[in-house]
């Protein structure tokens, strides 16, 4: 491949890469900004609708539907155990300390990793194919068009993610929530109905995570969300965590900061220096690039 | 020593949030064993002045020293090693530790003994360990609380847990005590006690002390000079019977007449 | 004072009671009734005196000092590779065994230590939920760095490290390990450790230096987590980075968390009961952890602080109960 075929390759298979992570973050800035706590167990719940879409397509199909329809049950079903997971596990340790929110956020995906080992088993499954779109030659660089459809998707949910959230009455009262619940409360806010529609939208969108990741890399297993989260964890603080547009910029970076390592510089050390970077971030700025500090009252 | 230095002197001491003004042009002298108090209505910026005694926020106009020695770039430990301690408005024990213990821990610094003495139980850890044992007893008994060294703080009664506050902040060896609202939640008998207290530790331990306060009664009779603040500036200095009678001071509590 | 002199009067008794522990148990390995399978119970009781260590060293990070790791599972790796590294380059100079085991476990306690020291200074300030991110994605950066280093095995099993665990040997290094650490919690430092977990801003207008504390007993518990990696690597004789991973380190939080946060005695407990249950219950691995999630989310609703609390067994304390009891009794008569 000519050295121009390879940049375009590598931006483009970076910036897919980077949509996927940016969805990922998505969920999990939004559950952070509304709840403060950091859903350990995002990554999981992109495992399950990932399992989800393993076994809907093949049925969608031959109902004679469109592969891609199955990506609205993976929906229902991420956004059921979500908000089962947020009912059953962090509702009852909500304002014990963001340590106690942490660790059973641990226990929940360790629960739902093991869970489905024994329902699925160890062996890696592959999800049929799910786009069947042609691919595009640009420089040399093959694009394939659910590429662009990924990266599409991404943006539209950020654009109506933030929209929601700055004008509509519901987004407008997730805003309030974390602020002060107490006042929220008292301005007819059922917090705890928010809290678990936050957590209803952030595992829906887990499950259009999960359609754009297989559409790219048609395998699940069941310790892929773990390292997903942890990464896209990455691009959330990377962005600004609470920041919707910031887990899009933030995704982006560390998709293409991932494939341009892997390309130009170390193919086995990639991982390494992706966390190296986080560790970089957090230490210099905390809050990211668009995020806010807040600090503690005396 | 320095022949009259003051203990604490600040001089045009200030901080400003985002462009609004918290603290504006502060300036006060305490000398060894002055008990001043720091008035004004809610909100008027005390705690503030407090935050930047003690290193919690950073200036950003003017410095304040304590015998002399700049204290604006130090951290709130470092501060408190050289001699700067407080309590806080809302308290901030160890809960889980005992009242002995609470103590204790602010007696670290006066502790050397490093890892291996520790480890290995050397004598040196008995013999500083049996010394500040006694040493903390000694403190809670002038805060009336010597029964209470094996109670666990978040179970004392408020006013108790108020006093232990006071004898944490002594155990820290400091020249300068600032108490933020030590009566705060207080019944009269108790503020009596309080006020009983404060006098015993000015006598035995020669300290200066200023002394946010609410509780006018209190402020009154205790200290020797005022300091009112509103709105983060110096609207009046004086002693008590002036600030009594001064009507700026009249005015930022009870507002203007016209009003 | 009375009640400072006492305790070096305890710990005579506690010394005399782990040497009759010991002899117990090396009298029932020695003496066949466990026939065949004594190898085998052998080398249980011998991985859980390094899981011990490992987990009674996070609990001093997490339990005592309140911090999040989740990453502890690196620290052991950079002990267990870096003292097979030492072994295997001493191994045909004629050192005797036992004083290549010490060598081996000082090693890799200050490797990891150093680590330890590297990590924590600019970490140590976050936030503890950003802490934990980063904790785990400093085991990662280890575990990456030593598939890729040709010394370390280059991402294959590193094999032929020198048997050196012996179980008495491992026992005496858990007890003597296991010791420092109470000595520790039980001093000024362990007193000013909890009081940064309980507020570090009252802490700080203590007088405390709250970041030298907290990188210090991070670089002490990774030290311990070093010595127990090191035990590790010379039991197992072979290993691979990826032993070490997210998984493991997730499962010795959950050993320190459901064991008691701030109780070594659970941490003991905790992890001697459950590095024997892989063994017993090696067809039902996943169960395993599934029952471990469920119990640990059971325990972060109904008791945060963990079965055993902050509750520490303590021989004598017993001994003075059963004495007042007596007396009581005889009072009575």
């Amino acid at each position: 491949m000519s050295s121009t075929a390879l940049f375009v390759q590598s931006l483009v298979n970076g910036l897919n890469q980077g949509a996927i992570y940016a969805l990922i973050a998505l969920g999990y800035t939004m559950v952070y900004g509304i709840i403060r706590m950091i859903n350990f167990a995002h990554g999981d719940f992109i495992m399950v609708g990932s399992y989800t879409l393993f076994y809907t397509i093949p049925l969608m199909i031959n109902v004679g539907m469109p592969a891609w329809m199955s990506v609205l049950i993976a929906i229902v079903v991420c956004t059921v155990v979500g908000i089962t997971v947020e009912v059953v596990a962090y509702r009852p340790v909500r304002g014990a300390g963001s340590m106690t929110a942490l660790i059973t956020a641990l226990a929940m995906s360790l629960f739902l990793e093991n869970l489905a080992m024994i329902l699925f088993g160890a062996n890696p499954k592959s999800v049929p194919i799910i786009f069947n779109l042609p691919s595009v030659n640009i420089f040399g660089a093959k694009l394939q068009l659910n590429y662009v459809l990924t990266l599409g998707i991404g943006i539209v949910i950020m654009i109506a993610l933030q929209l929601f959230v700055k004008n509509a009455k519901l987004g407008k009262a997730m805003r309030a929530t974390p602020q002060d619940k107490e006042a929220a409360t008292l301005m007819g806010i059922n917090v705890n109905h928010i809290i678990t529609i936050t957590f209803g939208i952030g595992s829906a969108l887990a499950g259009v995570a999960a359609l754009m990741y297989c559409s790219t890399y048609p395998r699940c297993t069941t310790d892929m969300g773990s390292m997903m989260g942890l990464k896209a964890f990455i691009a959330a603080v990377f962005g600004g965590i609470g920041s919707i547009p910031g887990a899009m910029i933030g995704g982006l970076i560390v998709g293409l900061i991932e494939i341009f390592v892997k390309v130009y510089i170390a193919p086995g050390w990639y991982e390494a220096i992706t966390y190296s970077l986080l560790i970089f971030v957090l230490i210099i700025k905390p809050s990211g690039i668009l995020g806010k500090n807040i600090s503690e009252k005396v | 020593m320095n022949a009259e230095q003051p203990v604490l002197k600040t001089s045009h001491l200030g901080i400003a949030f985002r462009g609004l003004k918290a603290v504006n042009d502060f300036n006060i002298e305490i000398g060894k064993s002055e008990l001043f108090g720091l008035i004004g209505p809610n909100g008027a910026g005390k705690t503030t002045v407090f935050n930047l005694l003690t290193g919690v926020y950073r200036p950003t106009e003017g410095a304040f020293f304590l015998n002399g020695e700049k204290m604006n770039d130090k951290k709130t430990h470092q501060i408190v090693q050289a001699g700067i301690a407080r309590t806080f408005q809302n308290i901030r024990l160890f809960k889980k530790m005992t009242a002995l213990e609470n103590v204790k821990v602010a007696m670290n610094m006066e502790l050397t003994y490093s890892l291996c003495p520790a480890i290995l139980r050397l004598p040196s850890y008995w013999k500083q360990e049996s010394e500040i044992d006694g040493k903390a007893r000694e403190l809670l008994s002038l805060v009336n609380l010597g029964d209470k060294a094996d109670v666990v703080a978040q179970n004392l009664p408020y006013g108790q847990q108020r006093r232990l506050e006071i004898a944490r902040a002594l155990a820290t060896g400091m020249k300068l005590l600032l108490l933020d609202e030590p009566a705060a939640g207080m019944n009269p008998t108790e503020t009596e006690e309080l006020l009983e207290i404060i006098n015993v530790i000015r006598k035995k331990l020669d300290i200066s002390v200023l002394l946010i306060e609410h509780d006018m009664s209190l402020v009154m009779k205790i200290c020797e000079k005022i300091q009112v603040i509103d709105y983060g500036e110096t609207i009046a200095f004086g002693k008590p019977d002036e600030i009594a009678n001064n009507s700026k001071v009249i005015e930022a509590y009870l507002g203007k007449d016209n009003e | 004072m009375g009640k400072l002199k006492d305790k070096r009067w305890t710990y005579s008794i506690n010394f005399i009671a782990i040497c009759l522990l010991f002899i117990t148990i090396t009298a029932i390995f020695n003496s066949g009734v466990l026939g065949i399978r004594t190898t085998y119970i052998k080398g249980i009781a011998t991985t859980a005196c390094y899981t011990i260590i490992v987990v009674a060293s996070l609990n001093l990070l997490t339990g005592f000092m309140g911090e999040f790791s989740l990453g502890h599972a690196g620290f052991m790796s950079v002990g267990a590779y870096s003292s097979a590294i030492v072994t295997n380059m001493l191994s045909d100079k004629g050192i005797p065994d036992i004083l290549l085991f010490i060598i081996a476990l000082l090693v890799g306690g200050l490797a990891a230590a150093l680590t330890g020291v590297l990590v924590g200074i600019p970490t140590l300030r976050l936030r503890g939920d950003y802490l934990a991110i980063v904790t785990i994605a400093f085991a990662e950066i280890v575990r990456v760095t030593f598939c890729n280093l040709e010394i370390t095995g280059g991402g294959r099993t590193m094999s032929g490290i020198t048997k050196l665990s012996d179980f008495s040997w491992c026992f005496w290094a858990m007890v003597i390990c296991i010791t420092c650490m109470y000595m520790y919690v039980r001093s000024r430092f362990g007193r000013t450790v909890v009081a940064i977990r309980e507020d570090y801003i009252a802490a700080a207008a203590s007088g405390i230096n709250v970041t030298f504390y907290k990188v210090l007993t991070f670089t002490i518990s990774a030290f311990f987590a070093g010595i127990g990696g090191a035990m590790y690597a010379h039991y197992m004789t072979a290993m691979i980075p990826t032993n070490f991973n997210f998984s493991y380190s997730a499962e010795l939080l959950t050993e320190v968390i459901i064991g008691g946060t701030g109780s070594l005695t659970g941490s003991i407990i905790g992890a001697a009961f459950l590095s024997s249950l892989p063994e017993v219950m090696r067809q039902f691995a996943n169960y395993r952890m599934l029952v471990y999630s469920v119990v640990l989310l059971f325990v972060m609703i109904f008791k945060p602080s963990g079965i055993f609390g902050t509750y520490e067994f303590s021989l004598t304390g017993i001994f003075s109960k059963l004495f007042r009891k007596i007396k009581r009794r005889r009072f009575i008569r």
